[in-house]
């Protein structure tokens, strides 16, 4: 439901949309998905004037904040290159949200035209690009947590094999997959108590399962199970599946 | 720390009642997904080719409706319209007064609910006595249902022994067998001595004029096979196009709502008594009630008007999971509720908004909804509807200064940068609600605010210098 129709990949070049979490606390995760982008021969530019998708106040309800803050991105990455976005979140943010909120605006075509060549990491590598497979060793047992905001689109069952093919790599599932974290970007805030209950429920599975390291698409989630793993004083070994994809490539080296 | 309505409620509610919501919830989620991927190939074809179905009605609600009265006159049904609660609670009351009634029994219907009917003919001297074992006990306690389908999924069997006990049902017995043996005998004289019937009806075909009452313990059926008279109370969106779309709305509805292949009642009732038939009412009533619903159709959110009312999004729910079903001050709970309740209020919508920020947006209601409705979706554009109309909301951050950092790159950078001296106060010193409550259950990352544009200039600058520290996080 959530995937508009996708402009299909030509090229190899693409514009790296690094979110505004990897911006501002988690770097590497951004770095690991060029290394993994230019692995696959692609070249990653990226646009210096970006800052978010607009989620955080699209979420809260503040539509004219959101639009100024899409419109932004609109202009920040107006090369016709696909957009590739470390998160399903914030790339659902593009291809379905934006058009939500500007449904009645002039400029919705723009908006459209963006949504249509934005991709999630995952998704781009195997739905775009049509790679099945990764290269190298990764010696763990995996756990993915299916974020929420790639329900409907390719970008879980594209991690999910992209991990499952590496070698060493054995993945695990967590119990009650299809719920919630509790993150949900200002939800986290504004309902702490609930959040926080979701989270214990998320990581008593996570603890079940048993795994080397937790893996997720977003960094909204691990953020949130990792800090309050943190917090209980049992931290939880938490990736983004690009610093897995990379990590496999140096285990090949 | 200011936080929402429904986080408090769920930080208030007692440790046994969000047990008895929690474990009700997530079995009857867990066995519906069985059900359903045990039966069907394909369920989400269904649940989309049902949702093309109640849009398609919703869409053309003009025509259907006279198509519908046109059919139930000719079956012999008298037939009322009922724009508001008020309305439809009089159209009840003058069809029981012109009989001189004063003994109704009910089957479950959520729109007497809605437009609190019982308590509008006890003022008026007419007792009405819910006859579908959850809402007895939901009205013996003088409570309120929490749960579309289940009403007392919020207490465990030792509170209703207990209750039974107070109300001189019999000494504590905690069995469910007895519980609803001691209902049963109660009811039993009562039926006999009601003078009408009232029920809801899950569907009504427009083709057919067919009104078809769906339960698992019958209770329908004895409202019906005991009174002279039956009452139907019908939201306006209940109507199906044909009768052979209830072969798929039935399979959905008992699977979604109680994990069942078919309910254990299914009653098509096409009109009064006819002459030579044995028995049954020799008088019927169907009462349209809007109450609210034009409202939503004139509203960005008539999709929610495909609602068949079967609770799945509630069980599904984590919100829900947690917070209960009073949380939501609604006769309409959960994801569903979140988005229609606040919209039947019609202009007092403020009162309400902040039903729709109850919600992580995590999309799991939508996934399992019978009739597809995109409910994240339309919890989104009622929290626009609420800041457009200027609703406060507490514990949301505001966003205007956020959005022009957002789109002023230079000032983005500096932020960025600056954001490290967060890192050399106490957190306890900052002033940031947001930042309190993140940190009330969470450690925060340390800030690294421009790190990855440094790493990149210097990688493009030296190609091969830019190797990325080992990558775990947090």
């Amino acid at each position: 439901m959530l995937t508009s129709h996708r402009t299909p990949v030509t090229g190899r070049r693409v514009q790296l949309m690094a979110t505004c979490l990897c911006d501002a606390f988690h770097d590497d995760v951004a770095a690991a998905a060029v290394e993994v982008l230019e692995h696959l021969g692609c070249e990653v530019a990226f646009p210096e004037g970006q800052t978010c998708c607009g989620q955080p106040a699209f979420n809260a309800g503040d539509w004219p904040a959101s639009r100024r803050v899409v419109r932004h991105a609109v202009r920040t990455f107006a090369s016709p290159d696909p957009i590739v976005v470390p998160s399903g979140s914030c790339a659902a943010m593009l291809f379905h949200g934006a058009l939500l909120e500007f449904e009645k605006e002039a400029d919705l075509g723009e908006v459209d035209a963006l949504g249509r060549r934005t991709w999630e990491l995952g998704d781009f590598i195997v739905n775009g690009l049509g790679v099945r497979s990764w290269p190298g060793r990764f010696d763990a047992v995996v756990a993915l947590h299916r974020s929420c905001h790639t329900r409907g689109t390719g970008s879980s069952d594209a991690a999910a094999l992209l991990l499952g093919s590496i070698a060493g790599v054995r993945l695990v599932e967590l119990g009650e997959g299809e719920q919630c974290c509790g993150f949900g970007g200002t939800f986290s805030v504004a309902f702490p108590h609930i959040s926080a209950a979701m989270g214990r429920l998320k990581l008593d599975h996570v603890r079940a399962a048993r795994p080397d390291v937790l893996v997720s698409g977003d960094m909204g989630c691990l953020m949130h199970l990792g800090g309050m793993a943190a917090r209980q004083g049992a931290p939880v070994r938490s990736m983004h599946f690009a610093q897995v994809l990379r990590e496999a490539l140096r285990g090949a080296a | 720390m200011r936080t929402q309505r429904i986080d408090q409620a769920a930080a208030r509610l007692g440790a046994e009642t969000r047990a008895a919501v929690y474990d009700g919830a997530k079995i009857g989620h867990e066995k519906r997904t069985k059900l359903l991927f045990d039966h069907y190939a394909d369920p989400n074809r269904l649940r989309e080719l049902a949702g093309e179905i109640k849009q398609h009605v919703v869409e053309n609600l003009d025509t259907y409706l006279p198509a519908v009265e046109a059919r139930l006159v000719a079956n012999g049904v008298k037939v009322h319209w009922a724009s508001t609660a008020e309305a439809a609670c009089e159209a009840v009351h003058a069809i029981l007064r012109a009989r001189g009634a004063t003994k109704l029994v009910k089957a479950k219907t959520m729109v007497s609910e809605e437009i609190e009917l019982e308590g509008y003919l006890r003022e008026r001297g007419i007792e009405s006595l819910e006859t579908d074992l959850g809402e007895f006990i939901v009205q013996l306690d003088h409570d309120r249902p929490s749960h579309i389908i289940k009403p007392i999924i919020h207490k465990n069997r030792r509170q209703i022994a207990e209750l039974f006990e107070r109300n001189g049902l019999g000494a504590y017995n905690d069995e469910p067998q007895v519980i609803t043996q001691r209902a049963r005998q109660f009811l039993r004289h009562k039926y006999l001595g009601a003078d009408a019937g009232l029920t809801g009806a899950n569907f009504m075909v427009a083709e057919s004029g067919r009104l078809v009452v769906v339960t698992n313990e019958g209770n329908s059926r004895f409202c019906l096979a005991a009174t002279r008279c039956h009452i139907a109370l019908v939201g306006i969106e209940k109507i199906l196009p044909r009768d052979r779309d209830l072969a798929l709305f039935l399979n959905l509805l008992a699977r979604s709502g109680t994990a069942q292949q078919l309910s254990v009642y299914n009653e098509f009732i096409l009109g009064p008594r006819a002459p030579g038939q044995p028995d049954g009412p020799e008088e019927m009533h169907v009462v349209f009630v809007d109450n609210g619903r034009t409202n939503v159709l004139a509203s960005s959110c008539r999709e929610i008007l495909r609602c068949i009312r079967c609770g799945a999004c509630l069980n599904v729910c984590p919100v829900y999971r947690q917070a209960g079903g009073h949380a939501y001050r609604s006769v309409y709970p959960g994801p569903v509720g979140a988005v229609l309740s606040p919209l039947l209020l019609g202009r007092r919508f403020p009162e309400k908004a902040d039903l729709p920020k109850a919600s992580s947006l995590c999309g799991a209601c939508n996934e399992v909804c019978p009739v597809n409705i995109p409910i994240p979706d339309l919890l989104l554009r009622l929290r626009d509807r609420a800041h457009t109309e200027r609703v406060p909301s507490p514990g949301t951050p505001p966003m205007g200064a956020w959005s022009i950092l957002a789109s002023q790159p230079a000032a983005w950078k500096v932020a960025l940068f600056g954001g490290r001296f967060l890192d050399h106060f106490p957190r306890s010193l900052v002033p940031v609600p947001a930042l309190r409550a993140w940190e009330s259950s969470r450690d925060l990352p340390k800030w690294r605010g421009g790190e990855f544009r440094r790493w990149l200039k210097l990688r493009r600058k030296r190609p091969g210098a830019g190797q990325s520290s080992p990558g775990i996080t947090p």
